[in-house]
């Protein structure tokens, strides 16, 4: 997707500019933005190299293992059709964990594993079924607990205190999943 | 009030603590693990950069052509009805779409308006409550070959609408 909206964002900016006679501003803003990149880069080389390292310790530790323990509850009232002990339960708790931690590189495997597991439950192969819709709603309602690159992108532009925005993040993920949860289920009573 | 910028300020150092005394009560070397994990951060961080140059090229050309102004102005009078900050229109859209290409707008309004602005806190908080929806549908389906899906889009949409309101409320309660 992004080979053709990459291309439509230069086009129309192009053209744009071309009509509004900015042209002159379009060579530095292309240039200066392109090297803006690596400075922000490197201010997140810092941040991100420290949260990753704190998180390794924590994966060692067996962290998801242990929480997703406390997330059957809530899993099994989610997924109503899917077995207690059926491993695609497994992986959707190691999704949601990691989504929650924020370890994009461990959510993913385990969310395509998830799926896979909820299409050998599916009656009708080509239709997702009540419980993949929950899962890929749930998962798209943003679960993550500390989006620590955007405190990154806040420190390199100079804000007073870039973390003050973390509070209010999780306030506003747990109001998008409770309205991700809502609709599902709304959904569900209503197919 | 209070209490959300307490939350802010604690929950990173509850966070280092909690996973640092889960280590040692599993006698890890956490000192050793974390340098490993610190390595495939910056392998995280290498990765972004290039897709990072490219989006924010584009978006810089969006910006100084005055695209992104253009857009903002079209939309104006509509959003500004329901109290939606213009200049964030673009972002709230490509959000859906891209994470890069949302993170490249991200960083235009920090460096044109400042982190710290209205706008700025803004956006912040609507990026860390939303998701790429199309893509990671996409991806998602695909890999099992699922064409029918039903309700999910709807569903991932009316969470993102929810989390964007929530956002530009709580934004204009605590700093408006």
């Amino acid at each position: 997707m992004l080979n053709y909206l990459w291309g439509a964002m230069i086009f129309i900016g192009i053209l744009v500019a071309a009509f509004t006679g900015n042209m002159a501003e379009v060579t530095n803003g292309a240039v200066n933005s392109a090297k803006e990149a690596v400075t922000v880069c490197i201010t997140m080389l810092g941040v991100m190299s420290m949260w990753t390292g704190i998180m390794k310790i924590g994966e060692e530790a067996g962290i998801i293992r242990s929480m997703s323990k406390g997330l059957r509850p809530l899993l099994k009232w989610l997924f109503p059709s899917v077995p207690e002990d059926h491993r695609a339960m497994d992986h959707i708790a190691t999704n949601v964990i990691a989504n929650f931690l924020g370890l994009g590189w461990a959510a993913t495997p385990a969310g395509l594993m998830a799926m896979e597991e909820l299409q050998s439950l599916n009656k009708h192969k080509e239709r997702a079924s009540n419980a993949m819709c929950m899962f890929m709603i749930f998962n798209m309602s943003s679960l993550q607990l500390v989006s620590i690159n955007i405190i990154a992108y806040r420190t390199q532009y100079g804000s007073a205190n870039p973390s003050e925005i973390i509070g209010p993040g999780i306030i506003t993920t747990l109001v998008s999943t409770a309205a991700a949860i809502a609709f599902a289920k709304a959904a569900e009573a209503a197919s | 009030m209070r209490a959300i910028s307490v939350l802010s300020d604690l929950i990173l150092p509850l966070v280092i603590v909690y996973i640092l005394s889960c280590g040692y009560s599993k006698k890890i070397n956490v000192y050793e693990v974390f340098i490993e994990g610190a390595k495939e951060g910056f392998k995280i961080v290498m990765d972004i950069l290039p897709t990072l140059i490219g989006l924010m090229m584009a978006v810089g050309i969006l910006r100084s052509g005055g695209t992104l102004e253009l857009i903002s102005r079209a939309v104006s009078p509509i959003v500004r009805r329901i109290g939606f900050p213009p200049e964030a229109v673009p972002i709230s859209l490509m959000r859906l779409v891209s994470s890069s290409a949302s993170t490249g707008i991200l960083l235009d309004i920090f460096k044109n308006y400042g982190p710290d602005s209205f706008i700025g806190r803004f956006v912040s908080v609507m990026m860390s409550c939303t998701e790429t929806v199309f893509y990671t549908m996409s991806v998602y389906f695909m890999s099992v070959k699922v064409t029918k899906t039903r309700y999910t889009l709807a569903g991932a949409l009316a969470a993102n609408v929810a989390g964007i309101a929530a956002s530009l409320t709580l934004c204009q309660y605590l700093w408006g």
